[in-house]
C-alpha cells in the first residue's frame, strides 16, 4: 500500500518549506516534492511607484540578505538612469555585498547547518542546534556568532542600520565613508580570519565522517551558473554571468543582465509557488541548472586572493572537472567567507575609499532595465520597466533559490532513496532529507515560507486517495 | 523555577524581524541561559507545544495556513508579541491588496513564467483575498514595532521580560525603525 510522508515545516532553514514523499507499495520512495508555501507578488504590488523605491523596497523581500536586492535593484535602476556610479561608491556596494555574503553563510553554516556536522545527522532533535553547538565546541559556535557578526557590523557601519539599511541608493551610495569606520573595520579583520580558519580546518576533519551522505546529496550532473571577472575570477557584484555544463565546458559566456531573459525562462509546477528556471535552448528540466557557492567555484579559474585561492586549488582537487556534490556547498560556503574578508581588506586600501563623490544623480533616461548580482546563495536577477515619468510598470524577479529548485527537488529524492524506507521510519533518516535542502541554504524568504502546524507526520494512503492512518512524531 | 518557554514564528514577513533577534549576537547566547527555545525556525522540534509562555510572531497573515497557525499560537501562548511592522500593521506584505490575489498570480505565474503557466494548487496553501496584521485575527499582547526592531531594542525587551517585567516598548522602537 502506497504511503505519503510529510516533513513540515523543513526546520532550520531560512524560511520554511515542506517536503512530501510519496512511496509505493514496498515502502520505496518514488516521488519527492520541495513545496515552499507562500508568495507574495513584489513582482506586482511595485506597480505605480517611482522606481528610485525600489531598492529600499525590494530589500524586504529578504531580511537574510537585503544588500543582494539592494544591489541588483540600484543596478537596474541605474540602467534606467543610464549613468555609471563613481568608482568609490562601486567599491563601498562590493564591500557591502561581501560583508552580507559573510553574514549570511555565516548564519547557513554555523547557525543551521553545524548542528548536523558537529553532533550528528542523527543527535537528539533537542541539542540539535546552535546553542548545542555553543555548549558541545564553544570556539566553533561562538567563532560563527562572531564571524555573522563581522558582516553584520560592517553593513552596519556603512549603512547605518544591520537589515535594511537605506544607504544603497540608485546612483550609488547615500554617504561616504569615514577615516573612523574604515579603522574600525580593519581592526576586526583579524579576528575574522581566526574565526573562519578555525571553521576550514575542524572542517576537513569532519568531512570523512560523511561519505555517505556526500554521494547522496544531490550529487548529479548538472549546468552551473554565476558571474565571473575577464581574468576568470571570482565576482559577486560587477562581471558578466557564464554557464558551463558538467564537464566544466564553457555553455555560454559574457551574458549580460538585459541578456538574462534570452537565455533563462521559468516554468511552474503545481506543487510549489517558486518556479523553475531553466536556459532556454536545453527546455526543461533538462536546461536546470545549480547557483551559489558550489557553481561559483566550479566556474571560477581563480578566486583572485591568495589565501582562498589555496583554498580553491584543494576545492578542485576533490573532482576531474566541477564538484557536482551539493554537500561541498558547505565547503564552497568557508571558501566563499575566506575570499570575502580578503576582499574587505583589499577593498579598504583603495587610495580613493574615502572619497566624498559616490552618488550619480540623472533621471529616467530609458523605460527598462536590468541588473544582476550574486546573492549569497546565487544569481539573482531584478528586472523593471517604468513610464517616462519613472513610475514602475513592471517588474520580474529572478531569486537564487529558484535557480537551484529543480536540483532541491531532484537532491531530495535521491536521499530519500537511499535513506528511506517507507516500511520503517527513523527520525535520523529524515533529518538526512532535510539536510540535503540545508546544503543550498535556500533563502525561502527571498520567494516565501511556511509553519508547523502540521508536525511530522506520515500518512497512510488507499489507492483512492482516502486516509487509512497517520502517525505523528 | 522551569525556564520560559520562549516561541519564534514566521509567517508572511521577509525574517528580517528573525535575523534582528539574532543581531542580539552573544547577548542571545548569556540569556538563552534563562529560556528554552521550544518552536523556532532555528531549532527541530515540529510541533507548537501546547503551553508557551512569550511567542514572538514575525510577518502579517495572509493564507489559511498563516490563519489557522496564529489561532493554534494565541490558544497555545500566554504573551503573544507582535514582532515587527508586518506583523503590527501589514507592512510590505499588505501592499499586494490594492491587486488582489489575482493581480498577483497573473503576474507571476503568467505574465513572467515561460512555460507550464499555471496557478500551483497541490500542496500549497490559499492565498487570503487581502494580507492583515495579526491583531485582526487574535488579541495581541505587546506590539513591537519596527522594520525590523533593532537588536538592542530585543536585548532590552527579552531581558526585562524574562526578569518579570514589562518593557516600556515606546522608548525603545517606533513604526519604520
Ligand atoms: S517588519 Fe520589516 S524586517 Fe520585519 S518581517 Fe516585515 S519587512 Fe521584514
Amino acid at each position: 500500500m502506497s504511503q505519503t510522508i510529510t516533513i513540515d515545516p523543513v526546520t532550520r532553514l531560512e524560511g520554511h518549506g515542506k517536503i512530501t514523499l510519496k512511496t509505493d507499495d514496498n515502502g520505496a520512495v518514488q516521488e519527492a516534492f520541495f513545496t515552499v508555501t507562500q508568495v507574495r507578488g513584489f513582482e506586482k504590488f511595485c506597480e505605480g511607484r517611482p522606481f528610485y523605491e525600489m531598492p529600499s523596497l525590494m530589500a524586504r523581500i529578504c531580511g537574510i540578505c537585503p544588500v543582494s536586492h539592494l544591489v541588483a535593484s540600484a543596478k537596474a535602476c541605474e540602467a534606467i538612469m543610464s549613468v555609471e556610479i563613481p568608482h568609490t561608491a562601486a567599491q563601498l556596494r562590493r564591500m557591502l555585498n561581501l560583508a552580507q555574503m559573510v553574514q549570511s553563510h555565516s548564519l547557513s553554516f554555523f547557525y543551521l547547518s553545524s548542528p548536523d556536522l558537529l553532533l550528528g545527522m542523527d543527535a537528539d532533535p533537542a541539542v540539535r542546534h546552535l546553542f548545542g553547538v555553543v555548549e558541545a565546541k564553544p570556539e566553533l559556535g561562538r567563532g560563527g556568532v562572531r564571524l555573522r557578526r563581522f558582516g553584520q557590523h560592517i553593513i552596519e557601519l556603512l549603512g547605518n542600520k544591520r537589515i535594511h539599511p537605506g544607504w544603497v541608493i540608485p546612483g550609488g551610495v547615500t554617504e561616504p565613508l569615514t577615516t573612523a569606520k574604515r579603522d574600525e573595520i580593519l581592526a576586526m579583520i583579524p579576528e575574522a580570519y581566526a574565526n573562519v580558519k578555525y571553521a576550514l580546518n575542524w572542517y576537513k576533519q569532519i568531512v570523512p565522517n560523511f561519505k555517505d551522505e556526500i554521494e547522496s546529496f544531490a550529487n548529479f550532473p548538472s549546468l552551473f551558473l554565476g558571474l565571473v571577472n575577464e581574468d576568470d575570477s571570482i565576482e559577486f557584484t560587477d562581471g558578466a554571468l557564464r554557464l558551463i555544463d558538467a564537464e566544466g565546458n564553457i555553455v555560454k559566456d559574457g551574458i549580460h543582465a538585459a541578456q538574462f531573459e534570452d537565455n533563462f525562462g521559468e516554468a511552474v509546477e503545481p506543487y510549489s509557488f517558486v518556479k523553475f528556471p531553466y536556459y532556454k535552448p536545453l527546455g526543461y528540466p533538462e536546461g536546470s541548472y545549480r547557483v551559489g557557492p558550489l557553481a561559483r567555484l566550479n566556474i571560477a579559474k581563480t578566486m583572485g586572493t591568495p589565501l582562498a585561492d589555496e583554498e580553491l586549488i584543494e576545492f578542485k582537487k576533490l573532482s576531474k572537472g566541477p564538484v557536482l556534490g551539493s554537500f561541498h556547498y558547505h565547503y564552497a560556503r568557508l571558501v566563499d567567507i575566506l575570499y570575502g574578508i580578503e576582499m574587505i581588506e583589499r577593498i579598504l586600501t583603495d587610495p580613493l575609499i574615502l572619497d566624498k563623490h559616490v552618488r550619480a544623480t540623472a533621471g529616467v533616461n530609458r523605460q527598462e532595465g536590468f541588473g544582476v548580482a550574486e546573492a549569497p546563495r546565487g544569481t539573482l536577477m531584478h528586472h523593471y520597466k517604468v513610464d517616462d515619468k519613472g513610475l514602475m510598470l513592471y517588474a520580474n524577479l529572478i531569486i537564487a533559490t529558484g535557480q537551484n529548485n529543480n536540483a532541491m527537488n531532484r537532491g531530495v529524492l535521491q536521499t530519500a532513496q537511499k535513506y528511506i524506507n517507507g516500511k520503517k521510519l527513523e527520525q535520523g533518516m529524515l533529518n538526512r532529507v532535510e539536510a540535503v535542502i540545508r546544503t543550498f541554504d535556500p533563502c525561502l524568504s527571498c520567494s516565501t515560507h511556511a509553519f508547523g502546524q502540521m508536525p511530522l507526520s506520515i500518512e497512510l494512503l488507499a489507492p483512492d486517495g482516502s486516509r487509512l492512518d497517520e502517525i505523528h512524531r | 523555577m522551569s525556564k520560559i518557554k520562549l516561541a519564534t514564528v514566521w509567517l508572511d514577513g521577509c525574517s528580517g524581524c528573525h535575523m534582528s533577534f539574532l543581531d542580539m549576537d552573544e547577548r542571545l547566547i548569556e540569556l538563552s541561559s534563562q529560556f528554552d527555545l521550544v518552536f523556532s525556525p532555528i531549532v527541530d522540534f515540529k510541533v507548537f507545544p501546547d503551553e508557551v509562555d512569550i511567542a514572538l510572531v514575525e510577518g502579517a497573515i495572509s493564507s489559511d495556513e498563516d490563519e489557522h497557525k496564529i489561532r493554534h499560537i494565541r490558544k497555545h501562548t500566554k504573551m503573544l508579541i507582535a514582532m515587527g511592522d508586518c506583523a503590527v500593521a501589514g507592512n510590505v506584505p499588505s501592499m499586494r491588496n490594492q491587486f488582489g490575489v489575482k493581480g498577483v498570480t497573473d503576474r507571476v505565474f503568467f505574465d513572467t513564467a515561460s512555460l507550464q503557466q499555471q496557478v500551483p494548487c497541490q500542496l500549497v496553501p490559499t492565498l487570503h483575498a487581502k494580507v492583515r496584521p495579526v491583531h485582526e485575527f487574535v488579541p495581541v499582547d505587546v506590539f513591537l514595532p519596527g522594520c525590523p526592531p533593532s537588536a538592542d531594542t530585543f536585548y532590552t525587551v527579552l531581558s526585562e521580560l524574562l526578569a518579570g517585567k514589562t518593557p516600556d516598548i515606546a522608548s525603545l522602537t517606533r513604526f519604520g525603525a
